[in-house]
């Protein structure tokens, strides 16, 4: 059974419906079938090898494949009920709500302090940025480490420091949805581990999607993994969703023989 | 067999390729110092034949407002108040446009208009036209950078036949109007420092243009990224993100424009009215370093006298350039030295 889940397996509470029937880049179809549900308060796993399209699914999750010329998809994405791609929605909102961690650290070449307000100042918040800037690095367990140092730029933090300041900017704004695209894939395993507590100690008030290379990471971190393959057969490379469900089933109970395959390493 | 016989693959360089490589390191070498040699000798040949003019004429030479061969009087305050204030306003013009020439190439907004156009017609996917955007941002590009092959004489003459009789008009009515305020205190009535400070300007465009539209493309697409990620529109990004992480590298260019401005001759020379006068106003003639020397070089002939002068001017132009290229490169120093582990 090489089927996508039956929808209401999964969409009880899902804060965002994404359903891509067909994507494409220009004329190359890169993403077909793919529902995946992603549950509010939850960490969302996506795996699968290079190349399925993890990352370009994540990325439609708050448009930001809007970038990209001559993307475009059949189907749709539903955040808390609204058509994020309905002509009338602004990207930018859609970004505000629903923040991005990536998978190069990439802080602004500006001090802590201000990496951390750059989301506040371009929403026009006007309150304590102090505050919110204590807050924000404590959520992302970076606090302790560069509170002597808030005016230092950004650059100066190790490569673990920088993707938790990615992190607690991304925080800062209060987004209801954290998307990460491989947040640990340039960290060494310390750095790694800490992220990946900071993530279980974030679900409490954020939904989070995680592309992750790493199944020990998905089993550490997730609550439902979302398998995607790549379809070869017609020459193309299309990926698409092969199963989803909850870790623990994922990884113990596979229902589809290519993921039972892929979880055990016999091919990637 | 003897396994541990010497292969017959490796072995050490022929006696040949050891004397190429020597000799390519030596050749290499000797140019490298020989470009310092020629600058130095060309500062020494200058400077002592300026000397005589040093001389007699002192610091005296920096202040003095005349210019006459027959009294052996000579001061060039007009001259360099006239480089200075062509070049700089040269500069104000050349860095709004130049560097919206190269934001505007660096943001793919040329590309973006054609394919949206094309995929209103529903051709965004054809094979051949859906290179057409592409293509376009190219043609752009080398169209601007284009802008530097044109000859400097060129430009004077489309300035003095072209860009005069366009703007005199328009500057005559400013002067009527609003004489009051200095820098429109005269009237236009031919060649002047705002005909000429404009031809620079656009002289000056591709220089400035091409390097920042270089310095935007190294700031890293993940910066652009993070910054839409956070719900930044296009243009809190450009303004808050990339413009400042490009900004060293963007001053460079307005730097190394300044250097070309200051030494810009023939056009100037065309444009600019050659009149001994410091005025601040931008329709008045004056005078720069550099249309001096072209000028009065050939009337110099045999005089030694009036040649030491020339090369007395020619220093003070030359230190004028060299200050501000070496200010110009240590700010660029201090404001990369902030980007340092951004790759």
């Amino acid at each position: 059974m090489i089927q996508a889940p039956k929808p209401d397996a999964t969409t009880g509470e899902a804060v965002i419906d994404c359903d891509l029937k067909e994507l494409y880049y220009g004329s190359f179809k890169a993403v077909r079938d793919t529902r995946i549900p992603i549950r509010k308060g939850e960490v969302t796993a996506f795996i699968g090898p290079s190349g399925c399209g993890k990352s370009t699914v994540l990325r439609c999750l708050n448009r930001m494949n809007d970038l990209i010329r001559g993307f475009r998809f059949e189907g749709h994405v539903q955040f808390r009920g609204n058509d994020i791609y309905h002509p009338g929605v602004d990207p930018v909102a859609v970004r505000r709500h629903i923040g991005m961690v990536f998978q190069q650290p990439n802080p602004f070449a500006m001090s802590i302090y201000k990496n951390i307000t750059y989301g506040l100042r371009i929403n026009g918040y006007r309150g304590n940025y102090d505050e919110i800037v204590e807050k924000a690095l404590r959520g992302a367990a970076l606090w302790d480490e560069v509170k002597d140092k808030l005016r230092q730029s950004g650059l100066s933090l190790s490569g673990g420091q920088q993707q938790r300041l990615c992190i607690a900017r991304a925080i800062a704004v209060e987004p209801q949805v954290l998307l990460m695209d491989e947040p640990c894939s340039a960290l060494d395993p310390i750095a790694t581990r800490k992220v990946e507590e900071l993530m279980t100690e974030l679900k409490k008030k954020y939904t989070i999607a995680i592309v992750t290379h790493n199944m020990q990471q998905a089993q550490r971190v997730a609550d439902q993994t979302a398998f995607l393959y790549v379809d070869t057969s017609q020459g193309e490379r299309t990926g698409h969703l092969v199963e989803m469900g909850k870790t623990e089933q994922i990884f113990e109970d596979p229902q589809a023989e290519q993921t039972r395959q892929y979880i055990s390493g016999e091919f990637s | 067999m003897d396994t541990n016989a010497p292969q017959e693959i490796a072995r050490p360089p022929s006696p040949f390729q050891r004397f190429s490589d020597r000799t390519f390191r030596t050749v290499s070498f000797l140019f490298a110092w020989l470009t310092i040699v020629v600058v130095f000798y060309i500062v020494w040949e200058i400077g002592s034949n300026s000397a005589p003019a040093m001389q007699r004429q002192g610091l005296g030479f920096l202040s003095g407002t005349t210019w006459d061969p027959n009294t052996g009087e000579y001061g060039i305050l007009p001259e360099i108040w006239g480089t200075l204030y062509s070049s700089l306003l040269a500069l104000l013009i050349g860095t709004v446009f130049g560097v919206s020439v190269a934001i505007f190439l660096n943001e793919s907004y040329l590309g973006g208009v054609v394919y949206n156009g094309l995929k209103l017609v529903g051709l965004h996917l054809h094979p051949v036209l859906g290179k057409l955007p592409a293509a376009c941002e190219t043609l752009l590009k080398n169209l601007v950078e284009l802008l530097a092959a044109i000859p400097s004489v060129v430009y004077g003459l489309w300035g003095i036949f072209v860009v005069i009789p366009m703007i005199r008009g328009g500057c005559n009515w400013l002067h009527e109007h609003m004489g009051w305020f200095p820098p429109f205190s005269t009237p236009l009535s031919g060649p002047g420092m705002l005909p000429a400070s404009l031809v620079l300007a656009v002289m000056i465009l591709p220089t400035i243009a091409a390097i920042s539209r270089d310095a935007l493309a190294t700031v890293p697409p993940k910066l652009r990224e993070a910054s839409y990620g956070l719900g930044a529109t296009r243009w809190e990004t450009l303004l808050a993100v990339i413009l400042p992480t490009a900004a060293g590298g963007i001053f460079g260019a307005v730097v190394l424009a300044f250097g070309r401005a200051l030494g810009e001759t023939m056009a100037l020379a065309m444009l600019i009215g050659n009149a001994n006068r410091i005025s601040v106003s931008l329709f008045s003639p004056g005078n720069t370093l550099a249309s001096l020397l072209a000028n009065n070089f050939a009337e110099a002939g045999g005089d030694e006298n009036k040649v030491a002068v020339l090369m007395y001017a020619g220093l003070v132009l030359m230190a004028i350039t060299l200050i501000v290229n070496m200010f110009g490169a240590l700010i660029l120093q201090r404001a990369t030295s902030g980007l340092k582990g951004l790759n």
